[in-house]
C-alpha cells in the first residue's frame, strides 16, 4: 500500500492497513444519543460482523460511514487518512464504500441484469448514459457478478417477480459489481429460510480477502456460520468486540443481548 | 438480436407516421363527395390534437418515466405559443386594424409609443424559433434546478409547478406585461409569407407537427432504451438508491426535465398558428392537469399511451363541448378517477393485460440482456 500514515488527533498514527477509523463519534437526535464516543477499527480485507439490540445504533453507525447522517462529533477516516465527514454520499461511493440497506432496495421494474448494469454504470456523464452502453471490463464484471451471487440464470427476470433470498442476493450484487473497498451489509439474511441463509453465509465468506465487508445481523446462528471478529454496540458504544465464542461468553452481552433472545 | 430489440418500436412509429398520413389522403386524395373526405376546416382540429399528443409524449417523459408529475407543462406548452404568437403579430405589419407599421393592435389600443425591448427580433422567424426553445426550456432549468436541488418531489413538486404556471397566468392577464392581457395574441395574417389560413398552410402545419410528434416518439424509445432511462426508473422508484449508486440524479432528472419542457414549448409554437390565437388561459392550472388526465388515460410509461389519450380525451372534449358543454367538466374528473382506480395502466396497460402480456414488456425481454452480452 502506497498510501501514507497520518497523524491522528491523541498523536497515534493511522497504519497502512487500516481502511477504516472511527473514533468518538457520537450522533444525537432531539437529544437522545444514538452513537455515543463511539470507536472502530477495520483492516483491510476484515470481514466484521456487528450485532446489537434494536436501537444499538448499528443502522446510524453505516449512516455516518456513508455520509447519510453527519455525527455531532468524531473522526471518521478511510483509506489512509480521508475524512468521510467532509464528503457527500456520492463522494463516498465513489471512493468505494457500497452499503446494503436493511430493506431491500433493488429496484423493481428493471430486470437483475438492468439493475447489475445500473450499478456499473454509476459515475457516467450524461453523453455516456444517453448514447452509451456496457461494454468491456464493465460487461464482464456485471457478468462475474452474475455468477458471483448466483443468478445468472435470472438475468432477464424482472427484479420484481424475485423471491425474497434472491432479491437480498441481488442487491449484494449490485454492491460487488462495483468493486468497493468497502461493503456494509445490512441484516442480509433477515426474513430469509434456513437454506437461503446457508447460502448467503457462504457467499460472503467467499469475498473475504477480496472486499472489507461489515455485516450487521441479528441471526447468531447466521453470525456463528460467518464465524468472523464480532464488534457488540449496545446504547451507541461498543459493549465487546472479539471472537464469536468469546462474545458469546461474555456476561455483559448475555446480560444485554443474548439473555433476551 | 438487435434487430429484434428495435424492431417493435420501429414498426410502431412507422404506425403512427402512418395514421399521421391519413389526414392529408382523407382530405387531398379522396375525392370531396366521398363520405370519407375530410374536409380543410378539420384538418387543423387534427393539427391541434397532434400538438396536444406531443405534450403528452413530453409530461409522460418526466412523469411516467422519472415519476415527476409536473400539473405545469400547461405553461412551458404556453410559453413557446407565445414565441409563435409575437412572430405572428409582428408579421402582420401595418396590416393591423389601426395600420401602425410595427406596433400590435393592442399596443396601439394601449396607447404605447414604441415596442417593448423583449418584442425584438421576433419579426424573424429564425430568432423567434430559438425562443420558442430557450425561453421554456431555460425557465425548466432554472425551476428544475432550484426544486431538485432542494429535493422537492412528490405532491409538494406537483404544487409548486401548478403554482408556476398559475403565476405566469396572472402575469399574462396583465396588460402592461405587453403580451395583449386578456385577449392574448390572434388575428394573425401570415406565416414564413404564406396565408395562415389557406388550406395548403393548414396542412403543411399539420404535417410539421406530425412530424414533431414522430420525433418526440422517437426521443421517447430511444430514452426508454438507453441507461439513461433504465436510471430514470431507477430514479422514479427510489432515488436515494440511485444517488447512492453513485448516480448524480439531479443532473438526469434536470436533463430530461428540460428536454421535456423544450418539447412542450414546440408543440405549443405550432399549436398557435393552427388555432389562430393564444391567451392567459392556456396557462390555467386546470389545463395542466388536463395533460396529466390524457397521459393517464393513455397509459403512463408507454409509448403510444399519451398520444391515444391526447386524441380520445381531445375528441370526447370537442364532441362534448357541442354536444353538452356543462357535462365537459364531470365527464373530465369522472374518467381520471375512473382510470386511476379502474386501469391504473391505461388504455395500453389494459390492451397489454388483454393479449396476456406483462404490463411493461421492455422490462420481462430476455433478449435485452442476451443481445448485450453476445457482443460484450
Ligand atoms: N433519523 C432519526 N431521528 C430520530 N431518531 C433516530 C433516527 N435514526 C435513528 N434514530 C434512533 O436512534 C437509535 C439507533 O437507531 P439504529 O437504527 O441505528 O438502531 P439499530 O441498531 O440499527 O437497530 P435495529 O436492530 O432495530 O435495526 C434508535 O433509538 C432510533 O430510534
Ligand atoms: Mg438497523
Amino acid at each position: 500500500m502506497a498510501e501514507i500514515s497520518r497523524k491522528l488527533p491523541g498523536g497515534r498514527v493511522l497504519e497502512p492497513h487500516i481502511l477504516l477509523y472511527l473514533d468518538g463519534v457520537t450522533v444525537s437526535f432531539d437529544g437522545f444519543k444514538a452513537l455515543d464516543s463511539l470507536s472502530l477499527v477495520l483492516e483491510e480485507g476484515e470481514l466484521r460482523t456487528i450485532i446489537g439490540p434494536n436501537g444499538a445504533g448499528k443502522t446510524t453507525m453505516m449512516d455516518v460511514i456513508t455520509g447519510k447522517t453527519r455525527p455531532d462529533a468524531g473522526t471518521v477516516l478511510f483509506r489512509g487518512g480521508i475524512d468521510l465527514l467532509a464528503l457527500d454520499e456520492t463522494a463516498i461511493a465513489r471512493l468505494g464504500i457500497g452499503r446494503k440497506f436493511q430493506k431491500p432496495t433493488v429496484f423493481d421494474r428493471l430486470t437483475v441484469e438492468e439493475n447489475l448494469e445500473l450499478a456499473t454504470q454509476g459515475g457516467w456523464g450524461l453523453g455516456r448514459l444517453l448514447l452509451g452502453r456496457l461494454e468491456g471490463e464493465g460487461r464482464e464484471r456485471v457478468e462475474r457478478t452474475l455468477e458471483t451471487v448466483g443468478l445468472a440464470e435470472l438475468r432477464g427476470e424482472e427484479a420484481g417477480r424475485l423471491s425474497h433470498g434472491q432479491r437480498q442476493w441481488l442487491e449484494i450484487g449490485m454492491l460487488l459489481v462495483q468493486e468497493p473497498r468497502l461493503v456494509l451489509l445490512d441484516e442480509p439474511v433477515a426474513g430469509m429460510s434456513d437454506a437461503e441463509t446457508a447460502k448467503t453465509a457462504e457467499l460472503i465468506r467467499s469475498l473475504e480477502g477480496r472486499h472489507t465487508l461489515v455485516v450487521v445481523e441479528h441471526d447468531m446462528h447466521f453470525v456463528r456460520e460467518l464465524g468472523a471478529k464480532v464488534t457488540v454496540l449496545h446504547e451507541g458504544r461498543v459493549l465487546a468486540e472479539g471472537p464469536v465464542e468469546a462474545v458469546q461468553a461474555d456476561p455483559a452481552v448475555v446480560e444485554v443481548y443474548l439473555g433476551r433472545s | 438480436m438487435v434487430e429484434a430489440r428495435n424492431g417493435r418500436p420501429l414498426l410502431l412509429l412507422l404506425a403512427v407516421g402512418g395514421a399521421i398520413l391519413l389526414v392529408p389522403v382523407l382530405n387531398r386524395l379522396v375525392p370531396e363527395g366521398s363520405p370519407f373526405h375530410l374536409e380543410d376546416r378539420l384538418v387543423p382540429r387534427f393539427g391541434k390534437y397532434l400538438a396536444y399528443a406531443v405534450l403528452a409524449v413530453a409530461l409522460d417523459l418526466v412523469w411516467g418515466r422519472a415519476g415527476i408529475l409536473s400539473l405545469g407543462h400547461g405553461a412551458f406548452f404556453a410559453l413557446g405559443g407565445y414565441a409563435m404568437g409575437m412572430y405572428l403579430m409582428r408579421q402582420i405589419g401595418p396590416r393591423g386594424v389601426y395600420a401602425h407599421p410595427v406596433l400590435p393592435d393592442f399596443m396601439v389600443f394601449l396607447n404605447w409609443q414604441e415596442l417593448p425591448w423583449y418584442w425584438y427580433g421576433f419579426d424573424r422567424f429564425p430568432f423567434a424559433l430559438l425562443m420558442v426553445v430557450l425561453v421554456p426550456g431555460t425557465l425548466a432549468f432554472l425551476f428544475g434546478w432550484l426544486a431538485f436541488r432542494s429535493r422537492v418531489s412528490g405532491v409538494y413538486l406537483s404544487i409548486i409547478t401548478q403554482a408556476l404556471t398559475f403565476a405566469l397566468m396572472l402575469a399574462f392577464f396583465r396588460n402592461d406585461m405587453g403580451f395583449g392581457g386578456n385577449n392574448g395574441l390572434t388575428d394573425f395574417k401570415d406565416i414564413l409569407g404564406f396565408p395562415i389560413t389557406s388550406p395548403d398552410t393548414r396542412l403543411a402545419l399539420y404535417l410539421a407537427t406530425g412530424v414533431l410528434l414522430l420525433v418526440a416518439l422517437a426521443i421517447a424509445v430511444h430514452l426508454r432504451r438507453s441507461p439513461l432511462g433504465r436510471l430514470l426508473v431507477a430514479i422514479r422508484d427510489g432515488e436515494a438508491r440511485a444517488r447512492f449508486l453513485g448516480h448524480d440524479t439531479l443532473r438526469a432528472k434536470l436533463f430530461v426535465w428540460t428536454l421535456s419542457a423544450v418539447l412542450a414549448g414546440l408543440a405549443g409554437a405550432l399549436y398557435v398558428p393552427q388555432v389562430g390565437i393564444i391567451n392567459p388561459s392556456e396557462f390555467s392550472p386546470a389545463a395542466s392537469i388536463e395533460i396529466a388526465i390524457w397521459v393517464a388515460v393513455g397509459g403512463r410509461d408507454t409509448i403510444l399511451g399519451p398520444v391515444l389519450g391526447a386524441f380520445l380525451v381531445n375528441g370526447l372534449k370537442t364532441w362534448l363541448t357541442g354536444a353538452a358543454p356543462e357535462l365537459w367538466l364531470f365527464v373530465l374528473g369522472g374518467l381520471f378517477v375512473a382510470v386511476t382506480l379502474v386501469l391504473p395502466n391505461g388504455i395500453v396497460g389494459l390492451a397489454a393485460a388483454l393479449r396476456g402480456r406483462p404490463k411493461r414488456p421492455a422490462a420481462a425481454e430476455p433478449a435485452v440482456g442476451g443481445a448485450e452480452v453476445a457482443r460484450g
